[in-house]
């Protein structure tokens, strides 16, 4: 290994083939992620949030016929079709754009910043392991459990959703094949974009906390501004059509429909499916790359 | 150490600058297989970012830096999951490299750590994290291996197990780039040492070469006849006055009797003669203090200006 003013620091073991190197990172990520209680907690939190907006408010409104837990206008057969497992393709994704994507984003921005916190980095680094398998290795962990995180929200989901079925008597019906694979490959996008944008943030911080504060205020807020904004002045509409929030809700809101997609936050109807799909491909690679750069060029300290 | 053997690691005119300040000078030198190499400095002097250049952590400013393959290091502490235990950190770490959990197990062992491997990081002692880190340095047994301050936080004990981990690595064949405050120890084990002070290169060289041999002290009075025989004797440079009105002269124990005759027939009452062996901790703070280059050098210490006792 040899490191000069010239070329970029390598590290000092480069032998291994990048794809071998790649996966061994991987693997050491996950490692230590599903030991992490970072990890589990954010799981938590999300099913918490699928369960209490999903299924709880909906729920109580149906039995107790009190309207101020369900979106105005619906009617209780309406409340009911929401609650059965045909709909849960759509149920399951509808928090994704703000709440699912908000908490992966923490998640990618501790994944990544969290190393440069407590120095695992630098001691990964010091040993050798080259950088761009070790940064990708980390990606790729993260991408593990967001797809991960997609099962379980889905298992869980119908698993309510059956009961809630059980309880009241009615036949199961189940989604169709079609209508899961399409739920979980757009709700793959979103978490992923927000996972990998957090992942970036945290890198380019070099530490978790200014990076999750500043994604959770860009996610939650300044993003809701900018489309309000955006009402008003059209060159900032023509921004936030780029934006993640805005395709990541776009994307959800043509699967779910706008009608029905009118009450969740995040939901929207902004941008076309296709147009917001390749925004959110965008955003991942970009984001993939960025860290990567990031990891390879600066010094580590 | 045989001076033919291969080089491991080595910087050429290494220069590190962080905005006006110069981190790293110019800084040349060159650790061969199979030697423990200390690199001496006080803090901020430099060392660190030496390292971390060698191991392509920081990018140089100018020059170059070359270290083996393997290498294992611990640099400035050690960093790890403080959520997971010691052997589920160095596991992480042996899939990072694609070693089996066997050779966690080994370096485990050899750190002394093995029967606390289960707690977690964040619990250990400031010395179990050393040893960790030293742990982490040695998965896969690099050829190379850089540990830079590894004894801090140790107690007496574990800083004596340490020195007998770094002779025991030097004697399997392994080489070490020791990074130390710790002179004795340094002086006790290392075979070559560098001295970097201000970000420059002052010394680099074996122990044995950069402590000069052993020299005389003499107290004698009047001082200034005892001067001038002494510097008769021992040249105008091998002569230093210590702070205690005592003379230091560069000359071998042998010639104790000689400079006694020479000083009694000059009508100087001789109170002291001893032979005196300076410690790498004098050489060293001579140097960090006067910025002299070497002690051979002839604008080194060896002058009739005073040095501490």
């Amino acid at each position: 290994m040899s490191t000069t003013a010239a070329t970029r620091p390598t590290a000092p073991s480069a032998r291994t083939g990048a794809v071998t190197a790649t996966v061994r990172s991987t693997r050491a990520e996950l490692l230590r992620l599903r030991a992490w209680p970072a990890v589990w907690i954010t799981l938590g939190a999300w099913l918490a949030l699928s369960l209490m907006f999903g299924y709880l408010f909906t729920y109580l409104s149906y039995t107790t016929g009190d309207p101020g837990f369900a979106d105005e206008g619906t009617t209780r057969e309406q409340q009911l079709a929401e609650l059965l497992p045909t709909a849960v393709p759509d149920v399951f994704l509808q928090g994704m754009p703000m709440f699912g994507g908000a908490l992966m984003m923490v998640l990618g921005a501790l994944v990544a910043g969290s190393g440069y916190g407590w120095g695992t980095w630098k001691t990964v680094f010091s040993q050798g392991v080259r950088r761009g398998p070790a940064v990708v290795g980390s990606a790729l962990a993260l991408s593990a459990f967001v797809v991960a995180t997609l099962l379980v929200t889905l298992a869980f989901d119908l698993g309510v959703s059956l009961v809630i079925t059980a309880s009241e008597g009615h036949d199961v019906v189940l989604p169709s094949t079609g209508a899961v694979v399409e739920s979980l490959g757009v709700g793959f996008l979103v978490l992923e974009t927000w996972a990998l944008v957090g992942f970036a943030l945290g890198t380019l911080a070099r530490g978790p906390a200014l990076s999750v504060g500043l994604g959770l205020v860009w996610a939650l807020v300044v993003e809701n501004l900018l489309r309000g904004v955006g009402q008003l002045l059209g060159w900032v509409e023509a921004l936030t059509e780029v934006l993640p929030g805005t395709a990541a809700g776009s994307l959800v809101g043509a699967l779910v429909g706008a009608g029905e997609g009118d009450g969740t936050p995040g939901v929207l109807d902004t941008v076309p499916a296709t147009r917001a799909a390749l925004t959110l491909v965008a955003y991942v690679v970009v984001a993939l790359v960025l860290s990567a750069a990031l990891v390879r060029r600066r010094d580590v300290s | 150490m045989d001076d033919m053997a291969p080089t491991v690691a080595s910087t050429d005119n290494l220069t590190r600058v962080y905005g006006d300040r110069v981190a790293v000078d110019r800084v040349t030198m060159t650790v061969r297989r199979g030697e423990v190499y200390g690199f001496l400095g006080p803090n901020g002097a430099g060392k660190t970012t030496t390292l971390r250049m060698l191991l392509g952590l920081v990018r140089p400013t100018s020059g170059s830096a070359y270290a083996t393959s393997p290498v294992g290091a611990l640099i400035e502490g050690p960093g790890f999951f403080p959520y997971l235990s010691g052997r589920a950190n160095l596991r992480t770490l042996a899939r990072h490299r694609g070693f089996d959990d066997a050779e966690v197990e080994r370096v485990l062992e050899r750190v002394d750590l093995a029967s606390r491997a289960d707690d977690r990081f964040k619990g250990y002692s400031l010395g179990m994290k050393q040893r960790l880190g030293v742990a982490a340095a040695l998965l896969g047994d690099p050829e190379l291996v850089v540990l830079d301050e590894p004894t801090n936080g140790l107690d007496p004990a574990g800083m004596a197990d340490m020195r007998a981990l770094v002779v025991d690595l030097a004697r399997g064949g392994q080489t070490v780039l020791l990074s130390s405050h710790l002179l004795a120890e340094v002086q006790e084990i290392c075979d070559r040492v560098a001295i970097i002070h201000e970000g420059r290169l002052l010394h680099e060289g074996s122990v044995a070469e950069l402590r000069g041999g052993v020299s005389l002290r003499v107290r004698a009075a009047p001082e200034d006849e005892a001067l001038a025989v002494a510097m008769r004797l021992a040249g105008d440079d091998g002569v230093a006055r210590t702070p205690d009105g005592a003379l230091q002269l560069a000359l071998r124990p042998e010639r104790a009797p000689r400079v006694v005759r020479d000083l009694v027939a000059a009508g100087v009452d001789v109170h002291e003669v001893t032979a005196v062996e300076r410690s790498l901790e004098d050489v060293f703070f001579e140097m960090t203090t006067h910025h002299v280059t070497s002690p051979t050098d002839p604008s080194s210490h060896h002058t009739t200006e005073e040095v501490p006792a």
